[in-house]
């Protein structure tokens, strides 16, 4: 009979615990969304510890996954952290709240280029705050490599047949071919768009795999001489190994930007303002960058910056260099439908 | 000649089987005392990601959502499964096996239909967090225990149920006394089998967790971006070891099991 009386005392117990913690929910939270490993986790305490709000931390691992999540509803984020054509595709339908950041003391750290970049998506500069940014570029083995690499041509002319990694992504792989040729990665013109298909269909024989994320550890691990990845990418290798370079071709590529934003499901727009223009900090952004190696819009971070990283095309590329690079923007229907069934085809051969 | 072949034959097919089991994760033990963060140069011997594991909030948090999750639900999902069992097993045929057809179909459905129907369902009635995981677990846990304590009730012999009851013994008394030891077996196996199903489990957790609560799968996929931290290499090591752990010491107790036996006939 005891026995009874315990088991009914334990599941009473249970049920009261799982009750609470229902509704045992902080009201001072702030629900933060961003990509996996791209914060240095220990800021999330110091912020939870000088502020008093608790942070509750997200992570998606591609800008699709975290914008499904997000519009799924099951969660509601105050602010997320994506790519600048995932954000551009949020401010588009709504999902972004417009951010005062004059008030700001520590956004004002920000480069000016940067607010420039992003204008590309956000013309006002009042949606989006810059977080990380970077090129797509060539990441190579100086001993398998010879003379200089500093241009697209070295994927294209069939010199590295067979010893090199192209990105397994639709507007990486395209962007690659319509910079060689001249164009701008964002055309719309289907000329131009079937002319890098050509390009790159005759390039496909020569290409030993179309990889992403694996491609920087392919490099490392010398099963190719080269490959296209992003730009912290080949910082991190070469932080590895100094046999490892990394080069901004000359003719242009992309530039990215991740950045930050205050959804609308945000109640507590403060909170969420605190949270950002901690980020910006000088000692925050510091940690954050020496964490996650992607090179900081913030001005404190590059300016303490060591000499090799300052000299590094991955982390602080010449502003010549950069003026020919362009930020994705989205593109029109018909021309992403026109560009998927171009990939496609350039798969399946 | 042939017996020595066959032998032969045998012997390699363990091996390339064991070869594929396990190759994976000898890979994973070695990359876990690797001092690179490359999961391609060896960068020397280091215990530093052992250290390290203990000291990250993250990491610790999710591990101990995940061991709280799998031993919290597989405990609920016995208690319900048990006496769910029971009541089945007392039903006439054709009951019996429209229970059992419901009772399946957590176990059968795809996961990720499960996950999206507990969330719709959930985000309903109650905010996501650590106790939708739990419920969901606990749902798709009691199949599982239904299933390894059902062969046991049917072997089960009644008449010495009724004859405790003869006996003088109460209803509750027969139960504990004559009913639950010879359903032990099948309740532990049910129990283990619900919380590896628990601790395993990526789909379900993801679509049912709520902001800020991860378990260690679904923290693991949102950093398949930038490549896995190697802290959580020395983790999963610690997890193969503890789990090997506790196969060597059933094994090694089962063994001993049928000599006790023999010894009080």
């Amino acid at each position: 009979m005891n026995k009874t009386i315990t088991g009914a005392m334990i599941l009473i117990c249970l049920l009261a615990a799982l009750t609470g913690c229902a509704k045992g929910e902080p009201e001072n939270s702030l629900t933060v969304f961003n990509y996996g490993l791209y914060i240095d986790e220990s800021v999330l305490s110091q912020f939870e510890d000088e502020t008093g709000i608790r942070i509750k931390y997200e992570e998606a691992p591609t800008p699709e996954e975290l914008y499904t999540k997000y519009k799924s509803g099951a969660i509601k984020y105050d602010v997320l952290c994506t790519s600048e054509y995932m954000l551009q595709r949020l401010i588009n339908e709504g999902e972004l709240k417009e951010i005062d950041f004059s008030d700001m003391q520590n956004v004002s750290d920000i480069g000016e280029e940067y607010w420039e970049f992003t204008r590309s998506f956000d013309p006002e500069n009042k949606y989006v705050m810059p977080y990380f940014w970077g090129t797509v570029g060539l990441l190579y083995d100086k001993t398998k490599v010879h003379g200089d690499i500093s241009s697209w041509d070295v994927i294209f002319n069939g010199e590295y047949a067979g010893d090199f990694i192209m990105p397994n992504s639709m507007r990486d792989a395209y962007a690659t071919a319509l910079k060689y040729l001249g164009y701008s990665l964002n055309t719309t013109d289907e000329g131009e768009l079937r002319e890098a298909q050509e390009l790159l269909l005759s390039q496909k024989k020569d290409v030993s795999a179309y990889l992403v994320d694996e491609a920087r550890d392919e490099v490392i691990a010398g099963n190719a001489a080269m490959a296209v990845v992003y730009s912290g990418e080949a910082y991190y290798a070469y932080e590895e190994n100094h046999d490892f370079a990394y080069c901004l071709p000359e003719e242009g590529t992309n530039l990215w930007i991740d950045c930050w934003g205050v959804t609308r499901h945000c109640e507590n727009v403060e909170n969420a303002k605190k949270f950002l223009d901690f980020l910006c900090r000088e000692d925050i952004a510091w940690a954050n960058y020496e964490e996650v190696k992607y090179a900081s819009p913030v001005k404190s971070v590059m300016a303490r910056m060591s000499e090799e990283g300052l000299a590094s095309d991955a982390i602080n590329p010449s502003p010549e260099k950069l003026a020919k690079c362009e930020v994705f923007i989205q593109l029109p229907e018909e021309t992403t439908d026109l560009l998927s069934s171009l990939w496609k085809e350039l798969k399946a051969q | 000649m042939v017996d020595r072949f066959k032998n032969f034959i045998c012997r390699s097919y363990i091996a390339v089987i064991m070869f594929f089991l396990y190759a994976p994760i000898l890979v994973l033990i070695v990359s876990s005392f690797n001092a690179s963060r490359s999961r391609v140069i060896w960068g020397g011997f280091t215990l530093r990601w052992y250290v390290d594991v203990f000291s990250s909030r993250s990491i610790m948090e999710a591990l101990y959502t995940t061991l709280a999750i799998a031993f919290l639900s597989s405990l609920i999902a016995t208690l319900i499964g048990v006496t769910g069992a029971i009541g089945i097993s007392a039903m006439r045929l054709r009951n019996y096996k429209i229970v059992m057809a419901f009772t399946n179909i957590p176990m059968l459905n795809a996961d990720i239909v499960t996950g999206i129907s507990l969330m719709l369902w959930f985000v309903k009635f109650m905010p996501l967090g650590f106790s939708s995981i739990l419920l969901s677990h606990v749902t798709f846990n009691i199949p599982y225990i239904i299933l390894s304590v059902m062969p046991k009730l049917q072997t089960l012999n009644v008449s010495i149920y009724e004859a405790a009851m003869d006996l003088g013994a109460n209803r509750v008394y027969a139960f504990f006394r004559i009913v639950l030891p010879e359903l032990t077996e099948g309740i532990i196996a049910g129990f283990i089998m619900a919380f590896t199903i628990s601790m395993d489990d990526f789909v379900v957790t993801y679509f049912t967790k709520g902001a800020g609560v991860n378990t260690l799968s679904t923290m693991i996929y949102g950093e398949l971006r930038k490549g896995i931290r190697p802290e959580l290499y020395a983790l999963s090591t610690l997890i193969f070891a503890a789990a090997l752990i506790v196969l060597i010491i059933v094994n090694i107790f089962t063994e001993r099991k049928p000599e006790k036996s023999s010894g009080r006939l």
